[in-house]
């Protein structure tokens, strides 16, 4: 599905990825753990082709083809999914009327017929239904006035109505409460049906009590420094990420 | 297709046809006689003719504006035909073959169908075409209401007491420069009158009645609605107007008597240039309003053409709890310069007006929101609503506001908002990673940001408008 071999990635002036690998098999789910500051959102930005994220060097091969030529909406048309840690507002643009562009700007490039506004409406509603939000939802404009919670909530519906083939998810966790952590991780599980692959990045062990991961890593400065079962979560979770010989800085990455 | 026009008109002029009647275009320039020609060609009453001398000599005296938010070379009004007669349907395309490819390329993404595409580009329609008896049936239609609507030329003979009564009343012959101009030398333009109690049983176009004739391009438009009646007039069409002269310097007059209402919606897309601001049209309209008692006018406006744009659709609010409206887009985009907005003058008590303009800019653009509101003294009780939202595309290009307010009655309330806001990266790549590409997702996000003033669109423009502005912002991305 993902093979990313000695990745080096910059922002602006300052490397942040140092030479990371990874290997991402089809139905997988890989958790990726790590300090802030470590290159968490870092590497989903760089893998979904944002601006200003610049590939140093290394491959990455998604399902066959050479992700880093490809270009932002090209990547997201192969497969490739981001859920944002904090997703942007566009006022005036009803989640309704995103989606159906989305769902239908995927299909057509998969060379299939576009939706019906009755079959997208049919698509929508189930989906909201999934993730606990209430159906004018999709009549309101994108993440326009939205609490931290629906925003998060959004994002795993967009998930689940768009099937990618890998997605990312970007501290997913962060703002929740229980309840609602359930409700997105309940989203993803039911998107688990041994094809799709998904890399869950979060800073805490919590998330992965709901979503069960087949392998952990944990990445700090930059690169890959331990791998392991889901074991291993629970051990930052004892120890935290002293361990790794570096101060949690709490920076942003 | 303009470019022929061009060409044909020269090869006619070079060849010397100077007979009045048989030319089709006049030598350029403009005195008295030139005046008296184009009224005598028209045959027009000689109030009319005297009208027109009236306001030749007003504008004589007058300088062009220089206050306006633009800058465009010094026009030689000496170096512009004024009168260009209607082409024989001989000289038009005898089919879609004979248009400009990059016209019908445009049409078909508007999603035009072929048949109003032949009639958009002028093409000679024969009576076997179904288009015919649409218009028939629309007139017949129209009549039964005792509805008007025709070329403000045939009104000049056909109602030349009710043209008399109105014309010059809303924009007076010398209100400005550019008006003085237009009622001097106007050539065509529409003519509605609404019987009392009267709802136009239809949306009005002028898409229909240009199909007849091609107008010219000083414009004038009047507009008579009487005691409680209403209409819902279009003007332009989505599809781009190439228009063989420089400037456009239109007059629309709008009358809502007593408890009447008239709504006025536009597309604008005249040829604004190349990308380096060479060529394009000079639009000069002045286009106001009068309410009376319960009177409601309505002005909305996308445009997203022409080089330089100056106009300010206006409402006077004179009669008692009258009401007016102006929602706006303006979309610029390379080396365009819009200086667009309002004006609300309250005179009646309890007046209500209500402003929202939305002003993209993009590439090397500038876009300004000029806009006064005016509380007279017998404005007991009036309101005011402005908001004002600029959204920049890119960093070459500049959004401006200059708000005029003016209260004289303490009661007088006027609110006025501003936000300035970018597309940003962050929307972007959003959608983006949703599968959008760049210019699919700008699209998206302007349209969201006009969403306010296309809900006051009739339905079927909308949808026009929304198109329009993707085809416009095409290549204003990366």
């Amino acid at each position: 599905m993902l093979t990313i071999k000695d990745l080096h990635a910059r922002v602006e002036e300052k490397t942040i990825i140092k030479g990371l690998n990874l290997e991402i098999k089809p139905g997988e789910v890989h958790a990726i753990m790590g300090p802030n500051g470590a290159g968490k959102s870092t590497l989903g930005y760089v893998l979904s082709g944002r601006d200003g994220y610049e590939v140093e060097q290394g491959e990455v091969n998604f399902n066959g083809a050479n992700l880093l030529d490809m270009e932002v909406e090209e990547r997201a048309q192969a497969g490739l999914f981001l859920a944002f840690q904090y997703p942007v507002e566009i006022p005036g643009v009803s989640n309704m009327e995103f989606m159906k562009e989305s769902v239908n700007a995927m299909r057509k490039a998969r060379g299939e017929d576009e939706l019906s506004s009755a079959e997208f409406l049919k698509m929508a509603k189930e989906a909201c239904k999934q993730v606990n939000l209430p159906l004018d939802f999709l009549k309101r404009g994108v993440n326009e006035g939205f609490s931290g919670g629906e925003k998060k909530r959004n994002e795993i519906m967009q998930l689940i109505m768009l099937k990618p083939k890998l997605a990312i998810l970007d501290e997913s966790d962060s703002g929740l409460d229980v309840d609602a952590l359930q409700v997105v991780a309940n989203g993803v599980n039911s998107q688990r049906d041994g094809e799709r692959s998904f890399i869950v990045v979060t800073h805490y062990q919590r998330l992965l009590d709901f979503i069960e991961p087949d392998y952990v890593h944990i990445l700090a400065q930059g690169k890959i420094v331990k791998s392991g079962g889901p074991e291993l979560a629970k051990e930052v979770e004892a120890s935290g990420y002293a361990w790794l010989g570096q101060a949690d800085e709490g920076e942003k990455a | 297709m303009s470019e022929q026009i061009d060409q044909a008109l020269a090869r006619k002029y070079d060849a010397g046809f100077v007979s009045e009647i048989e030319s089709e275009t006049f030598p350029k320039g403009l005195d008295e006689d030139v005046i008296r020609r184009l009224s005598a060609i028209k045959g027009e009453p000689e109030w009319m003719l005297e009208w027109r001398l009236k306001a030749y000599r007003t504008w004589l005296k007058q300088t062009e504006p220089e206050w306006a938010h633009v800058d465009y070379p010094k026009i030689d009004y000496q170096d512009i035909s004024y009168y260009s007669a209607p082409k024989s349907m001989k000289d038009k395309p005898k089919s879609l073959d004979e248009v400009d490819p990059e016209l019908l390329r445009t049409y078909e993404k508007l999603g035009i169908p072929l048949h109003e595409q032949e009639m958009l580009a002028g093409v000679a329609v024969d009576a076997v075409f179904d288009s015919v008896s649409v218009v028939t049936t629309f007139r017949e239609k129209l009549e039964e209401a005792g509805v008007i609507f025709c070329p403000i030329s045939e009104a000049l003979h056909k109602y030349p007491d009710l043209v008399k009564k109105y014309l010059g009343t809303v924009v007076p012959r010398g209100d400005n420069y550019f008006a003085a101009l237009n009622s001097a030398v106007f050539t065509d333009g529409s003519f509605v009158y609404i019987p009392k109690g009267v709802r136009c049983p239809m949306e009005l176009s002028t898409y229909f009645r240009i199909n007849e004739q091609n107008t010219g391009q000083f414009e004038r438009t009047l507009i008579v609605a009487e005691e409680g009646s209403y209409v819902s007039y279009l003007e332009g069409c989505t599809a781009p107007q190439r228009d063989e002269n420089q400037l456009h310097a239109a007059v629309v007059e709008l009358v809502a008597l007593d408890d009447a209402e008239i709504k006025y919606s536009t597309v604008q897309n005249w040829y604004p240039g190349d990308e380096n601001g060479k060529g394009g049209i000079y639009n000069f309209v002045t286009k106001r309003g009068l309410c009376e008692k319960n009177a409601k006018i309505s002005w909305t406006q996308v445009e997203t053409g022409s080089a330089v744009t100056w106009k300010y659709p206006s409402c006077i609010l004179k009669g008692d709890n009258s009401v007016g409206e102006f929602y706006s887009v303006a979309l610029t985009r390379g080396k365009q310069q819009a200086d667009t907005g309002t004006k609300m003058i309250h005179l009646g008590k309890n007046t209500k007006s209500t402003i929202i303009s939305k002003g993209i800019s993009a590439g090397y653009s500038n876009n300004a929101y000029r806009g006064l509101v005016r509380m007279g003294p017998g404005a007991e009780g009036a309101r005011n609503f402005t908001e004002c939202d600029s959204l920049l595309i890119g960093d070459k290009c500049g959004a401006h506001t200059f708000p005029y307010i003016e209260s004289s009655n303490p009661s007088a309330i006027v609110e006025h908002e501003a936000t300035t806001s970018k597309v940003s990266d962050d929307q972007l790549f959003l959608c983006q990673q949703r599968g959008l590409d760049p210019e699919k997702a700008v699209s998206m996000i302007v349209n969201g940001f006009c969403k306010e003033v296309f809900r006051e669109l009739p339905m079927e423009f909308a949808v026009e408008a929304g198109k329009l502005l993707e085809i416009s912002l095409e290549g204003s991305v990366g």
